[in-house]
């Protein structure tokens, strides 16, 4: 199967870009080095092509009706301008992917981002809930017309404010406004997935041309940078920490409570998600920090006193921290703070001590 | 992009470079190696006086990528290994074929190591 390219492909390139597969999108790993592009959105900015992420618009009478029966957040709440990180269970509350659902400054729709590769899924998911409740909504997938960037870092708000006809530093996490970037018409929204503050910028697609030139002077990351920021401070990574085949997990086991709402009345998944608060869970996600050098993997197995106690679903050496770092899901008993436990690596055992995330709060200086 | 391959040095098929100027022979990856792994995070590193065989597994290089095995290409006993890449991976990255070296070992370089050439026409 040929890979899709986004609208940025071609400066990618140009730039130096190794690319790989991701979710069906050609995208960039690296264009120099994972730790440099790391380090510049930790100390200043950088700037990632997110346009393979999905983007599903949802619009019509019915809208909101639909998105608050399909997620265990209340969608209701949102105010035009204003976002919410959530996702979509299936009916036994194993989450099927991580999404933030944008409520549209100036339009009455909603536009749903989905990880990359998941949107027809979850567009398809969308239609068939609609016709099944009976309900009055327009969906659209506009995934392959949109374009998107993340500008991230300690310095990412001021450099977007420069090019943004609003004043971009005066919006709130979580809030997004329309403006034009340059001379293109954008959403931007204060959201992205680095633990740094930052904008992610939606396009036509067919202006990224426009749009890149405007920031050819900050540093060009890549899926590699993406994935050790993310893990740094913790956050899920769709397919990898949560998965509804091989990692099923529900949202209170991935540590994402926050995002369920069982006072909101009844969504898919709500019953399941019932019947989990009452019984308490059985595994849950955590941070864990290694106390030696070694790299803990997706599926090492992780132990307590010999015995089974979970797996590893994630791990990296932590670029900021300097200290290697994991995210795994291990028995309930084990998941306090302070917990010692080992990880099996190839052929040794090595200690690691279970830490809260982020990382970079309870691992830093 | 063009990688460093330095003439006075013999290579493998696995991307090992073989210095065998001194008195033993000391080991290491190349420069296309190092670039194609990416930021290097980790190095385990065989013990000085351990006995190895060629061709099998005696190291490993983690990056921020992948994980790879460093294939010994010559039987014998290492005489030392380079503990500044254990606490300083990236040198990997940063001099391949000076202070990121990995092993020294006491043996004889096999037949089939490659040449300069012959190594630079395999990652062409």
């Amino acid at each position: 199967m040929i890979s899709k390219r986004t609208s940025l492909y071609e400066s990618h390139r140009r730039a130096g870009a190794d690319f790989t597969d991701f979710g069906g999108w050609e995208m960039p790993v690296s264009f120099d080095s994972i730790r440099e592009e790391h380090r510049a959105v930790r100390e200043g900015v950088g700037l990632f092509d997110v346009s393979h992420m999905g983007q599903l618009a949802v619009d019509g009478p019915d809208a909101e009706t639909l998105l608050h029966r399909l997620i265990p957040s209340d969608v209701r709440g949102l105010e035009p301008g204003e976002a919410q990180y959530s996702c979509f269970l299936r009916s036994d509350g194993v989450m099927l992917d991580d999404i933030v659902v944008y409520d549209h400054p100036n339009e009455s729709e909603y536009v749903v981002v989905p990880n990359a590769g998941h949107d027809e899924e979850l567009y398809g998911r969308l239609r068939e809930y609609a016709v099944r409740w009976s309900l009055d909504v327009s969906l659209e997938n506009r995934t392959t017309e949109t374009g998107m960037i993340a500008v991230q870092g300690p310095d990412a708000v001021e450099r977007v404010d420069d090019e943004a006809d609003e004043q971009i530093d005066k919006l709130e996490p979580f809030a997004l406004e329309e403006t034009s970037v340059g001379e293109v018409e954008c959403l931007v929204a204060r959201t992205g997935y680095t633990g740094e503050g930052g904008v992610e910028i939606l396009f036509p697609g067919e202006d990224a041309t426009a749009i890149d030139r405007l920031f050819d002077d900050v540093q060009r990351c890549g899926l590699g940078a993406r994935d050790t920021l993310r893990l740094e401070a913790g956050l899920l990574l769709s397919g990898q920490d949560f998965d509804p085949e091989d990692e099923p997990h529900d949202p209170f086991e991935a540590d994402i409570g926050f995002a369920v709402d069982l006072d909101s009345g009844d969504f898919v998944g709500r019953s399941a998600l019932e019947q989990t608060q009452k019984e308490g869970i059985d595994e849950r996600i955590v941070g864990l920090r290694l106390e030696e050098r070694a790299i803990a993997r997706h599926e090492h197995q992780i132990s307590s006193g010999g015995a089974p106690a979970g797996q590893v679903t994630s791990g990296t050496m932590s670029p900021t921290l300097g200290v290697p770092i994991a995210l795994g899901y291990v028995d309930a008993e084990f998941a306090s703070s302070g917990t010692d436990l080992s990880i099996s690596i190839r052929d040794r055992s090595v200690d690691a001590t279970v830490v809260d995330t982020p990382f970079l709060e309870s691992c830093g200086e | 992009m063009t990688n460093e391959t330095p003439d006075d040095l013999q290579y493998t098929d696995s991307h090992e470079w073989i210095d065998d100027h001194g008195d033993v022979r000391r080991i290491g990856i190349t420069d296309f190696a190092q670039d194609e792994l990416g930021d290097v995070v980790f190095v385990e590193l065989p013990e000085e006086g351990e006995s190895l065989e060629s061709g099998t597994a005696c190291a490993v290089v983690e990056s921020i990528k992948a994980v790879s095995d460093i294939y010994t290409p010559i039987s014998g006993a290492v005489t030392a290994a380079n503990d500044n890449v254990l606490d300083q991976p990236e040198l990997l990255n940063t001099d391949p074929y000076g202070e990121g070296w990995l092993f020294e070992i006491d043996g004889e370089v096999p037949d089939d190591a490659l040449d300069v050439d012959e190594y630079r026409e395999q990652i062409e």
